[in-house]
C-alpha cells in the first residue's frame, strides 16, 4: 500500500476514487427513493456530447461537461414534472441525442476520434492530471454540501412530494437541485469508472446498503462506506492485475451486493428472532 | 373554497364547490367512491390546480401562503418510492420540516416533538422500526404523527380510516378528540366515521362533484345522503335532481 502511495499518479488516482466514492452514493440515495436510478445513466448519456463539444471548442471536457450535463438534467427533469405517459419517450429521446451528438461532434473536432470519447465512457483514471483532482474535489464537496445542507428537505420530497408542497418546500427548486447535484456527480465520476457505469456507482451501494439497514440515514452512510470500498478496492487491485479500473470497480460493487443479499437475508433473520420472544 | 372546479383528464371532477372551513371546525366530506372527495381536499390545498374558481388558505392563494406550518397534510397512505429503509421516527420528525430552518441543525424541541408524537400513536416502543415493515393500519398512525409533530393547527386528512383496524380507528378517534379539545381545526374525508362520529361538527357531502349536503352530521347516513333525498339546501341547485334534468357543464 506505501509503494502505491508513493507513486504520484496512484495518489491522484486514489484521490480521486475516493472522493467520487463518497458523492455518488449520497445523492444516488435520494435518487434511488425517488425512483430515478436511471437518472444518472440519462445524464451521462448527454455529458458525452457536452465532453465532444469541449474537444470541439479547445475547452477543458470536463467544463462542457458540466455545462451541457446541468442543461440535460434540467430538461430531464422538466420533462418529469410536467408529462407522465410520454415521460420516458421524452427521455430516451435525450439519450439517444447525447450519445450521437456526442460521436458527431468528436468526429468533427480536429484530431478527434471515437477512440478519444472512449476514456471518457468507460473512464480513465490512470490519465487524471492534479487539476482534474481538484475539480473533482470541488464537485464533491459541492456534492456533499448540498446533501449536508438540504438532506432534510430532500428526504420529504423523495418521500412524497405531495407531503413536500403542503409543507410549503420549494418543490421545483429541489427537484431541480437533485437533478443538477446528480449531473454534478456524473462529470466527477466520468474519469473514474466513465459515463456508460457512472449510474452503478449511485445505485449499487444503495442497492447493496438496504440489505442491513432500517432507516435513510444509516442508509446513505453505509452506501458511502460501500461506495469508498468499491472504487478504492477496485482501483488498488486494478493496479496488480491488468484490467480497466472503471470495470473492476463496478464488478467489486455488484460483488458487494450478492454477498450483502445472502447476508442481509441472515441478519434480518436474526433480527426477527430477537424481537419476536 | 369559491366556485371550485377541477378537471382531470378533460374530465370534470368538481363542477362548482363553495366551501368554508371555519377556525375549530371539525368536517368531514363524505360521499361514495370517485364523488371528488379526494379531489376536494387536495384542490383546497392547492395540491391539484383548479380549473375554474379559487381558492384561499387563511386568505392568501396557495401560491403566495407562506405559512404552511399551520397546515398539517396525512395523505391517504404512505408512499414507498423506491424503497429505501426508513425508519418510523425519521418519517415523524419530517413532520416538523415547515418549521425547521435550512442551516439550523434539529432542535431539542423539534426531538420532543417528534417523541410527543410517537407517544400519542402508541409507536415510541418501535420508533426505529422501518416503516416498511409495518400493517397498513400503523402506517396510517405513522403519517397522522407526523402531521402531529409539526404542531399545526389545521389538520386535514385524506381517508384516515381506510383499511385500518378496529383499534387504529379507535386510537385516531381519541387523538382526534384530544385536537379538538385544544380548539384544532380538522377536515378529514371519510367514507365512513365509526368511532369519529360523535366528534364531527358539520358534514359536507359530495355527489357527482357537486355539494348535496352541508350541515350538521347525517345521522342516519344512508338516507340523508342518498341520491334522490330532497333536501332544502341553498347548492341544491346545483345538484341536478334527476338525470333528465340535463345541463351543459360550464
Amino acid at each position: 500500500m506505501i509503494e502505491l502511495l508513493s507513486l504520484g499518479l496512484m495518489r491522484r488516482a486514489l484521490t480521486a476514487a475516493l472522493l467520487v466514492g463518497l458523492a455518488a452514493p449520497a445523492i444516488g440515495t435520494f435518487i434511488v427513493q425517488r425512483r430515478l436510478a436511471l437518472l444518472g445513466d440519462g445524464i451521462g448519456h448527454v455529458a458525452l456530447t457536452g465532453v465532444a463539444l469541449g474537444f470541439l471548442t479547445g475547452t477543458a471536457p470536463v467544463l462542457t461537461a458540466v455545462a451541457v450535463s446541468v442543461l440535460g438534467a434540467v430538461t430531464i427533469e422538466l420533462v418529469r414534472a410536467r408529462g407522465r405517459t410520454s415521460g420516458d419517450v421524452a427521455l430516451a429521446l435525450l439519450f439517444y441525442g447525447g450519445i450521437a451528438g456526442g460521436a458527431l461532434l468528436i468526429s468533427l473536432a480536429p484530431g478527434g476520434s471515437n477512440t478519444t470519447l472512449m476514456s471518457y465512457l468507460f473512464g480513465s483514471i490512470s490519465s487524471v492530471t492534479a487539476q482534474d483532482v481538484w475539480a473533482i474535489g470541488l464537485l464533491a464537496a459541492a456534492v456533499l454540501g448540498v446533501v449536508a445542507v438540504f438532506g432534510r428537505e430532500l428526504y420529504v420530497l423523495c418521500q412524497d412530494e405531495e407531503v413536500a408542497r403542503a409543507s410549503g418546500l420549494p418543490v421545483r427548486f429541489l427537484s431541480l437541485l437533485i437533478a443538477v447535484t446528480a449531473a454534478l456527480t456524473v462529470v466527477i465520476a466520468m474519469r473514474v469508472v466513465g459515463l456508460l457505469l457512472v449510474s452503478a456507482l449511485m445505485v449499487v451501494p444503495v442497492a447493496t446498503s438496504q440489505q442491513f439497514t432500517r432507516g435513510f440515514r444509516a442508509t446513505m452512510l453505509l452506501s458511502m462506506v460501500f461506495g469508498v470500498l468499491a472504487t478504492v478496492g477496485g482501483l488498488t487491485s486494478s493496479f496488480y492485475v491488468e484490467v480497466p479500473p472503471g470495470a473492476i470497480i463496478v464488478v467489486v460493487a455488484l460483488a458487494g451486493f450478492v454477498l450483502a443479499l445472502g447476508l442481509g437475508r441472515f441478519v434480518r433473520r436474526s433480527r426477527s428472532q430477537e424481537s419476536t420472544p | 373554497m369559491k366556485g371550485g372546479q377541477v378537471s382531470l383528464d378533460r374530465r370534470p371532477v368538481l363542477r362548482g364547490i363553495d366551501l368554508t372551513i371555519e377556525p375549530g371546525e371539525v368536517v368531514s366530506v363524505l360521499g361514495a367512491n370517485g364523488s371528488g372527495k379526494s379531489t376536494l381536499i387536495r384542490a383546497l390545498l392547492g395540491l391539484t390546480p383548479l380549473t375554474g374558481g379559487t381558492t384561499l388558505l387563511y386568505g392568501r392563494p396557495p401560491a403566495r401562503f407562506r405559512d404552511w406550518r399551520r397546515i398539517g397534510y396525512v395523505p391517504q397512505r404512505l408512499s414507498v418510492g423506491g424503497g429505501v429503509p426508513t425508519t418510523i421516527r425519521e418519517v415523524v420528525a419530517s413532520g416538523r420540516i415547515a418549521r425547521q430552518r435550512r442551516f439550523r441543525p434539529t432542535s431539542a424541541a423539534d426531538r420532543e416533538a417528534t417523541e410527543r408524537a410517537l407517544a400519542a400513536v402508541g409507536l415510541a416502543d418501535r420508533a426505529g422500526d422501518p416503516v416498511q415493515a409495518l400493517s397498513g393500519g400503523q402506517q396510517q398512525r405513522v403519517l397522522i404523527a407526523r402531521a402531529l409533530a409539526g404542531e399545526p393547527d389545521t389538520y386535514v386528512m385524506d381517508e384516515p380510516t381506510a383499511g385500518v383496524d378496529a383499534d387504529s380507528q379507535q386510537l385516531l378517534a381519541d387523538t382526534l378528540s384530544a385536537l379538538v379539545a385544544q380548539g384544532r381545526t380538522v377536515l378529514l374525508v371519510a367514507h365512513e366515521l365509526g368511532p369519529m362520529e360523535p366528534l364531527i361538527t358539520r358534514a359536507v357531502v359530495l355527489r357527482d362533484g357537486c355539494v348535496c349536503h352541508d350541515g350538521p352530521p347525517p345521522h342516519a347516513v344512508g338516507a340523508h345522503a342518498l341520491p334522490g333525498h330532497d333536501h332544502v339546501h341553498p347548492h341544491a341547485e346545483e345538484n341536478p335532481v334527476s338525470t333528465l334534468d340535463w345541463r351543459p357543464t360550464p
